[in-house]
C-alpha cells in the first residue's frame, strides 16, 4: 500500500500528466481506504478550477 | 508612467474605426489596466516589475491595434502579449538567498504534515461546498494571500501551469528544469495552498 504522501504526489501529477496503469491502480486502492487523500484529490481539483476563475483573469 | 500612455496622441491614428475615439480607447485601457496589473503583480511579486510588463504589453498591443475590431478582441490580445512578457520576466528572475530559505521553510512545514510512515498527521477534512466560495470577494483575498506566501520556485511553476495554462513540458523548457523537478514543485505548491486555504478559509467556515 502506498503512503499518503506518495498518494498526494500521484494525485498532483495526475493533473499534469497521464498516470500509468500501475500508478492509477495503486492510487485507486489507496483512495478507497483513505478519506484524507480523497479530500485532497477533490481539493487539488478545486484549486485548478478556482484558479481558472480568478478575478484577474480575462 | 501612466501619463505617458494616456497622453500618447500618435496611437489614435492606428486604431480601428470602432476604437478611434480617444475617449473610448482611454476607457478600454483604464478598465483593462487594473486587471492586467493585478494579474502581473500576483505572479511577479513586484509592483515595479508588474508596472513594467503591463506598460510593455499595452505599448506592444497598441502597435497592432488596427487589426482588432472591438474591445473584447483587443483585451484578449493584450492579455496574450502580457502572458508572454510575464513568462520572459519569470525566466529571467533569479532566486535569492531569501527565496531559498523560504523554500527550505516550506519543505519543513510540508514534511510536518506527514508522520514517519508518510501518512497524514491530521487527515485533511472535507471542504463542504467549496465552489460557493468562488462568489465571495473575501475568498479571493485569502487565495491571493496564500499564493503570495508561496516561495518563488513553486509559485513560478504553479502560476505558469494554472494561471498561464502552460503544459509542464513547456514550463520545463522555459525554466530549464527537469519534468520531475517540475512535478515536485507543483506538488509542493498544491499541498501548501491546500493547507493555507484550509487554515485561513475553509477551517473558519466549517467551524
Amino acid at each position: 500500500m502506498i503512503s499518503c504522501k506518495h498518494a498526494t504526489e500521484l494525485i498532483s501529477q495526475g493533473l499534469d500528466r497521464s498516470l500509468s496503469l500501475a500508478e492509477r491502480l495503486r492510487l485507486r486502492l489507496h483512495l478507497f481506504i483513505c478519506i484524507g487523500c480523497r479530500n485532497t484529490l477533490r481539493q487539488f481539483r478545486f484549486l485548478r478550477k478556482a484558479l481558472s476563475q480568478h478575478p484577474w483573469r480575462l | 508612467m501612466y501619463a505617458f500612455l494616456y497622453n500618447q496622441p500618435v496611437i489614435h491614428y492606428c486604431l480601428p474605426v470602432s476604437m478611434t475615439a480617444a475617449a473610448d480607447f482611454h476607457t478600454i485601457i483604464a478598465t483593462l489596466r487594473p486587471r492586467l496589473l493585478g494579474f502581473a503583480r500576483l505572479q511577479l511579486r513586484s509592483a515595479a516589475a508588474a508596472e513594467d510588463v503591463v506598460q510593455d504589453a499595452l505599448l506592444a498591443a497598441m502597435e497592432g491595434a488596427e487589426r482588432f475590431k472591438g474591445e473584447a478582441a483587443f483585451s484578449t490580445w493584450v492579455f496574450a502579449i502580457l502572458k508572454n512578457k510575464i513568462i520572459d520576466e519569470m525566466r529571467r528572475a533569479r532566486r535569492t538567498k531569501d527565496d531559498i530559505d523560504a523554500e527550505d521553510a516550506l519543505d519543513d512545514a510540508l514534511s510536518a504534515l506527514f508522520d514517519q510512515r508518510d501518512h497524514w498527521v491530521d487527515m485533511p477534512p472535507a471542504w463542504g461546498d467549496p465552489e460557493a466560495s468562488l462568489e465571495q470577494k473575501r475568498f479571493w483575498e485569502v487565495m491571493d494571500t496564500c499564493l503570495t506566501q508561496l516561495p518563488k520556485s513553486p509559485a513560478r511553476v504553479f502560476t505558469m501551469r494554472e494561471f498561464l495554462g502552460l503544459e509542464t513540458e513547456e514550463i520545463c523548457k522555459e525554466l530549464a528544469i527537469s519534468s520531475s523537478n517540475c512535478w515536485v514543485l507543483l506538488h509542493r505548491a498544491r499541498l501548501a495552498l491546500r493547507e493555507c486555504l484550509n487554515v485561513r478559509w475553509f477551517g473558519e467556515t466549517a467551524s
